[in-house]
């Protein structure tokens, strides 16, 4: 099973509607990982990473089941097979 | 598994020489349309909802209907989207319209002003954002591009956030010099280019500021809002954080200008259409409060710039009222006699159609009111060729690409 990422309702417009992205490569970290969805999915990618590259401050990555905010973020290995969700964090008013 | 049922927004539709209000809000913009005479409103709505709205515009040259909104995602960012039918479609661009250069080091917070550039300039648009930036548009807003000579202003590092963020919320154009643009941004003040926005030169003369330790600062001011008339372009009518202001020379001096007013805090800030001697503001009560004084909520209209201002309080609540009014959630229409329309954070849109002699409120319940504009439809309203695309929903890709 390839790498792929979950995409949350809110970006699906930006991914022909699919909730599951499998990404062709074998990235090695996050950054890598996200670096091949802003290749196939360019708006997905610019929602959850501002234009410095930062993850946007109510977003959160899992990498399986790890939040990467609390672990290498960017940088977090990527084992094989693992699914990376992005999900909004809970947060409004 | 509990409903949870899908967000629609509620269309309308409207004809040559009706009027729209375009109503930001905090969770959403709504699109208010009635006929000339403004006695009747459809609501529709909410166009992003969810999602914070701080600055709308629409821009009607060369024929277009063209609705331009800034919604803002706390998850995904903020962005710019278009429409060309009144908000039954939205353009969305895969990559945001508005983004800082790489070497800015700075990323997109908000989007705090959409203006349309002169008449004659029908594809030119700036918009002003946060953190304070002014961004300009040469192609009816495909591209924006950072102005770098504003960016690169010494003062800029010494700006500070007030309340709502480090934002530039006013731009005025001058039709008279077309090199010439005055913005603000609080806190900062009042800058203005000659150049066509290559250099910028702080006009804060006059303006007091009691929260900084210098007495005449030659920037920092806490600018809230500054209209113009553009056929008198050099006199400018301000709003700072405590003091009304008038200058007659395009801001190179100003002088105090608050006689009869409760209260000379306040936000927001519109110039009647045709009376360039006519400002509209809404006092309120102390930086602290932020609410109308004495409870009484009341615009106060000047009609002799700004030497005199009177009350105009009939159809609104007079007792017990602690709304607020924002910096640009007040604004008029073009009509004979000038609609006037105002929205407050309690989500309450009041309108007049007598200018400002009386009230009535038009919608209530809304989420909190963050900007208003108010424009006459002219022409037959059709999409235009150059429209920025709409992006199809998913679904309806998922059927072309099956078609195809």
């Amino acid at each position: 099973m390839p790498v792929h990422f979950f995409v949350p309702g809110p970006l699906r417009d930006f991914a022909e509607g699919r909730s599951r992205v499998d990404l062709e490569s074998s990235p090695r970290t996050l950054a890598e990982a996200l670096d091949a969805l802003g290749a196939k999915y360019p708006g997905i990618a610019r929602r959850v990473l501002d234009e410095r590259g930062e993850v946007r401050p109510h977003v959160n990555l899992f990498v399986g089941a790890d939040c990467v905010r609390f672990g290498d973020g960017l940088a977090t290995p990527i084992p094989e097979d693992c699914e990376i969700a992005i999900l909004p964090a809970v947060s409004g008013g | 598994m509990p409903a949870r049922p899908a967000i629609s927004a509620k269309p309308i539709s409207a004809r040559d020489g009706d009027i729209l209000i375009l109503v930001g809000t905090n969770k959403g913009a709504f699109l208010l349309r009635s006929d000339r005479s403004r006695r009747k409103w459809d609501v529709g709505g909410p166009h992003f909802a969810g999602r914070s709205v701080y600055a709308m515009a629409y821009d009607g040259r060369e024929g277009r209907h063209r609705i331009w909104a800034a919604p803002k995602s706390l998850h995904w960012g903020a962005e710019l989207c278009a429409s060309d039918d009144f908000g039954r479609r939205w353009s969305r661009p895969e990559v945001p319209r508005i983004s800082f250069p790489e070497a800015s080091g700075a990323s997109l917070a908000n989007v705090w002003q959409i203006e349309p550039g002169l008449d004659d300039e029908p594809d030119r648009l700036f918009c002003g954002v946060e953190p304070s930036a002014l961004f300009e548009s040469r192609d009816g807003g495909e591209s924006w591009s950072l102005n770098e000579g504003l960016w690169n202003h010494p003062h800029r590092p010494r700006w500070m956030p007030g309340g709502g963020g480090l934002c530039l919320h006013t731009i005025l154009t001058d039709p008279a010099r077309r090199d010439r643009l005055t913005i603000a941004t609080s806190t900062g003040g009042v800058y203005r280019t000659d150049d066509g926005g290559k250099t910028w030169q702080a006009r804060n003369r006059g303006i007091q500021a009691y929260f900084l330790k210098e007495k005449d600062p030659e920037f920092g001011q806490c600018v809230h809002k500054v209209v113009r008339h553009p056929s008198k372009p050099d006199r400018l009518f301000l709003q700072h954080h405590f003091g009304l202001y008038r200058s007659d020379d395009a801001g190179d001096t100003w002088r105090e200008a608050a006689g009869g007013v409760p209260s000379d805090f306040g936000f927001a800030m519109a110039i009647h259409p045709r009376n360039t001697e006519t400002v509209y503001i809404v006092p309120l009560q102390s930086d602290e409060f932020r609410c109308p004084p004495e409870g009484k909520l009341r615009v106060y209209r000047t009609r002799d710039g700004a030497r005199s201002w009177k009350p105009l309080a009939r159809g609104l609540p007079q007792e017990d009222c602690y709304d607020t009014v924002l910096r640009d959630a007040l604004t008029v229409d073009r009509e004979d006699p000038v609609g006037v329309y105002f929205g407050t954070r309690d989500g309450r849109l009041y309108g007049s159609r007598d200018e400002g002699e009386s009230w009535s409120q038009l919608a209530e319940n809304l989420p909190a009111i963050t900007c208003v504009r108010a424009v006459t439809v002219r022409g037959r309203a059709k999409a235009r060729a150059r429209v920025p695309a709409a992006r199809p929903r998913a679904g309806e890709r998922r059927r072309r690409k099956k078609a195809a």
